[in-house]
Parts: C-alpha cells; sequence; structure tokens
C-alpha cells in the first residue's frame, strides 16, 4: 500500500504551469536574501537589522537547497537564525536600548560616509571581479553526493585539519568566557 | 483508499498533499482548542472544582466560544510599538510550528514527506521559536515583556544544548535521521523502542536518561511550567504577550500548544517506538487497514499520556526560579548528557575494535 501512497515526484503528473513553480521558488529566495540583506544594512535600528539578517539566512537556505544541499539548508537555519542571530540580538539586548543619535558635523559625518562607500566598494568590485574572471580552483571531490554521510566521512578524512582547526577557535572562545565568566562574579 | 487512488490516478500525489495540508491544519487547530480545555478540565481536577462546565455538555463547546471571542475581537496596535515587527511575530511563530508536521510520520502510510533530514527539519524550524518570541517582546515596547524576552533568550539557548547533545546520542543508536526509518527500527515488542533498546543491547544503557533530558528540555523550550519564566503570571503580567490582543495573542496561545504537540510527537517517535503497539507479532492476524488504525492509536495513546504529563507537571511543580532553571541546565543537565554521548560513541564503537 505504502508504494502506491508515495509514488516518487519524478513519476508525477506536473500541474499545469509547474514548469514555472521552480524557477519562481528560485527568485523568491533570491530575492529574499537581497531584500533580507538590505534590511541589514540599512536599518536604522540594530534589532530589524538582526532580523534582516534572518530573513536573509533564510533566503540562503532556500539556495542551498536549489544547490541540491539540504543538509546545509537546514544547518543553516539552525544555526544562523537559531544560534547567531538570537545571541546578536541577546547581546543588544544587554546593551543601550536605543542607539545614540549620530554624533560630529555634517561634512564630517559625510567624509565618513564617503570614506565607508569607498572601502566596501572596493571590497565589493575585486569579490565580483574574483568571483567572475578568477581562476577557481578544481573542485577535489566530483560528486553530487551530499548526503550526510559523504559529508560527514569527508569532515573527517579529507578535511580533517580544517575542521580541526575550526574547533580549536571555538574551544579558545569557550575557554575565554569561562576565564571571563568565572573572575566577573567575583569582582561584581 | 485504493479506489480513491485509482479514481484520482496519476493526480494522486497532488490530492495527496492538499489532503496532508488540510488534515494537518485540522489537526493542528483542533489539538490547540481542545488541549486547552483539557488544560483546564487537568487544572480544575488538580485544585478539586469542576472546571469549565456552562458551554456545551462538561464545558466541550468552550473552546469553540472562546476562538470566536478572540476572532470577533479588536487586532489592537499600541501606539508605541514597534509595528512591523509586532505584527511578524504571532505569524513568525506559528507557520514554523505548523511546518514541523510535514515531516513527522504519525503510521506508515501517514507521513506527509520522508526524507532522510526529517529529525533536522524540526529542529531547523524549532529555531524560530525563540526569535520570535524575543521579537514579540522587544516590538512591543513594554518592560514586562522586555524581561520576558531575554529570559526566553536564555533559557532557550540554554535547553537548546543538551536537547541537540541527546539527540545526537539516540543518532549515534539509530543511524539515521529519517523518522521513518526511526520508527521502523523499533518494530516487534515493546522492549524494541529505543528508550529500551539500548539497556539490553548494549548500545547505550543510558538511554532512559537521555529520555528523561529530552523531556525536560522540551518542557523548557517549550516554555511550560515549571520553566515558564517567561510568561511568569503573576510577575511579569502574561510576558511576551502583555501587549498582544485578539488572534495575536491566540497564534501565540496556539503556538505553544502546537509546540507540545510537536515535541510529544517527536519524544514519541524517538524513544517510544511511533506507531509500534509494541506487541510483536500478536495483532499479525489484523488486515492492513485494522493495522493501520491500530498503530494510529498506539501513537495517539502515547502522545496523548506525554501531553498529560506535561499538564499535570504544570498544576504540581511550583514555577523555578531562573537561577535554578540556569543551573540546572549548565549544571545537571549538559554534563549528563555529554556523559551519555560519550558512553555512546565508546559503546559504538567498541564492537569494532576487537
Amino acid at each position: 500500500m505504502s508504494s502506491s501512497v508515495l509514488l516518487p515526484l519524478a513519476e508525477v503528473t506536473p500541474l499545469p504551469g509547474s514548469t514555472y513553480i521552480i524557477p519562481a521558488l528560485f527568485l523568491f529566495f533570491f530575492a529574499t536574501t537581497v531584500a533580507g540583506a538590505l534590511v541589514a544594512v540599512a536599518a536604522q535600528r540594530i534589532i530589524r537589522g538582526v532580523c534582516g539578517l534572518a530573513v536573509c539566512c533564510l533566503g540562503l537556505a532556500g539556495l542551498y537547497y536549489f544547490l541540491n544541499s539540504p543538509f546545509l539548508a537546514l544547518m543553516e537555519l539552525l544555526i544562523y537564525v537559531g544560534a547567531v542571530c538570537v545571541t546578536i540580538i541577546f547581546a543588544v539586548m544587554l546593551a543601550e536600548p536605543d542607539e545614540p543619535a549620530p554624533t560630529g558635523s555634517l561634512p564630517r559625518r559625510l567624509c565618513g560616509a564617503a570614506a565607508t562607500v569607498v572601502v566596501a566598494g572596493a571590497i565589493f568590485w575585486s569579490l565580483a571581479r574574483l568571483g567572475v574572471f578568477g581562476r577557481w580552483p578544481t573542485l577535489a571531490l566530483d560528486t553530487r553526493d551530499w548526503s550526510v554521510q559523504k559529508i560527514g566521512v569527508e569532515l573527517l578524512t579529507t578535511y580533517s585539519f580544517a575542521f580541526e582547526a575550526i574547533s580549536l577557535v571555538l574551544l579558545v572562545a569557550i575557554l575565554g568566557a569561562l576565564a571571563i565568566a568565572r573572575s566577573g562574579r567575583h569582582n561584581a | 483508499m485504493s479506489a480513491i487512488i485509482d479514481f484520482c490516478g496519476p493526480w494522486w500525489p497532488w490530492v495527496r498533499m492538499l489532503l496532508f495540508l488540510v488534515g494537518t491544519a485540522a489537526f493542528a487547530g483542533l489539538n490547540a482548542a481542545y488541549l486547552v480545555w483539557c488544560e483546564r478540565k487537568i487544572a480544575a481536577f488538580v485544585q478539586r472544582r469542576p472546571g469549565p462546565m456552562e458551554v456545551g455538555p462538561q464545558g466541550l463547546l468552550q473552546p469553540i466560544a472562546d476562538a470566536a471571542k478572540l476572532l470577533a475581537k479588536q487586532m489592537l496596535t499600541p501606539p508605541a510599538v514597534d509595528t512591523i515587527l509586532y505584527r511578524i511575530a504571532p505569524v513568525a511563530m506559528i507557520i514554523p510550528a505548523l511546518m514541523c508536521f510535514v515531516v513527522l510520520p504519525y503510521g506508515d502510510a501517514l507521513m506527509p514527506t520522508r526524507i532522510d533530514l526529517g529529525l533536522l527539519v524540526v529542529f531547523a524550524l524549532s529555531a524560530f521559536n525563540v526569535i520570535s518570541l524575543m521579537l514579540a517582546g522587544w516590538s512591543s515596547n513594554n518592560k514586562y515583556a522586555i524581561i520576558s524576552s531575554a529570559r526566553v533568550v536564555s533559557q532557550n539557548v540554554a535547553y537548546e544544548i543538551p536537547m541537540l547533545l541527546t539527540i545526537v546520542t539516540v543518532i549515534l543508536v539509530t543511524g539515521t535521521t529519517d523518522l521513518g526509518t526511526i520508527v521502523g527500527q523499533q518494530g516487534g515488542w515493546f522492549w524494541n523502542w529505543n528508550i529500551l533498546r539500548g539497556i539490553w543491547t548494549l548500545a547505550n544503557p543510558l538511554v532512559p536518561i537521555s529520555f528523561l533530558i529530552f523531556f525536560i528540555c522540551m518542557l523548557a523550550e517549550t516554555n511550560r511550567a515549571p520553566f515558564d519564566l517567561a510568561e511568569a503570571e503573576s510577575e511579569l503580567v502574561a510576558g511576551s504577550f502583555t501587549e498582544y490582543s485578539s488572534m495575536g495573542f491566540g497564534l501565540f496561545f496556539m503556538a505553544e500548544y502546537v509546540n507540545i504537540v510537536v515535541g510529544c510527537s517527536l519524544a514519541t517517535v524517538i524513544f517510544l517506538g511511533g506507531w509500534q503497539t509494541g506487541l510483536g507479532n500478536l495483532l499479525s492476524f489484523l488486515p492492513d487497514w485494522a493495522a493501520a488504525f491500530v498503530g494510529l492509536g498506539a501513537f495517539f495513546a502515547k502522545l496523548y499520556a506525554m501531553i498529560f504529563v506535561v499538564m499535570w507537571i504544570r498544576w504540581t511543580f511550583p514555577r523555578t526560579q531562573f537561577y535554578g532553571l540556569l543551573n540546572l541546565s549548565w549544571k545537571v543537565l549538559i554534563p549528563v548528557a555529554l556523559f551519555t554521548l560519550l558512553l555512546s560513541s565508546i559503546l559504538v564503537k567498541l564492537p569494532n575494535l576487537f
């Protein structure tokens, strides 16, 4: 019975117009990513900025899904929305409730803005150029199989050095937090 | 059943999708409504009073009346709130909670989709729970709500860790994150359920403790008593929901019960054998359709027994203090969960060494 109930989607009669659904979904996730990123940088209040970041991560998760990587998509949600954004908001809540008004004279602020635009534009231009014209290293693994098993085996064999280096960074961060928390309570 | 499938022909997958969509929405909505009634009745039983009695026999129509009242009230937006986030928060709370039902298997044929990463889907979606509650509190521009959202974050961050550690422990034993396969492994007698199987196969003798940790974390993640500091009525009015009226509040209330159903379903699937009756081959004389119904009944029996325990705890345990809550997680649950994880990974690898 279950075999007739659960047909693989390839054998399913396509709904009228279903050829547009997949491109439409792709465009939706693309638009979500860009819109979230714009909100994240343009928002006046920092909490709204973090919400933009969460929306951006949601769109990115959708794009990862389109890249045939559902595991990465779910991890994007679990870690970036569930942990990183929450931690940022938590840090914001411990700080001042409202941002202070911008200080300094108008020409000075304009100079600052111009410098920011130049630096950001340079970074964007070089990254975009690298992405379009740069010579990418050939893939170490030419595979379409991105199952959890494959990712786990690769992380613990081919990429074990990077994996261990990242966990070392995290370990140092945890130890630092513990060291601060330990002395902090007695001083207060 | 097969007549319907034949009638729909190649359209069956779409019809099936629609059926699941409607069925899931109805299941979630009715559960939210009638679990409130159960909660009131259990509270009344604990406090030696009759509970809702007026609307319908035994107050059975009370949830419908409540829903009508909530729907009819005005959607008020207080002037000082952050309007966009204030309106988004309840929606962002209920949608991921409902989406979890996409992967939860209620029977051999009663799972909307079967994917390899089912378990991770539920956890990825439950990540939105915290952020929406926190946004609700922050955008309300109310001191009680802000205190509540600060509490929600530290509580959920603290309890997410032991919960995920326990889940990793279980995945080590099951070897898969596909919820359908996890239930399939627990067939036969009830000692094949994950909660007991680890003991006699020596895969991990501490699974009952993992189950306990999972249950405690689930209570904390769904903000249920004794961990309901986020909406502690006696201190914080209604916590994050203070400024919400009408269905804005209604959606939060619904999401709380939907989250309880999702959490208890997950515990049933992972630890208590899902739709497996646990009676070995005693029921093998039943035809397929009857076995499916018995399986569904077994699932619901386990599910609602757990939900009853959740409510029982709420009305008999006093609320914990905030430091007690955080100490329990960081000083008891996380070390114990880490130890079970370590033991489990050693026991998984040990047979390979000899």
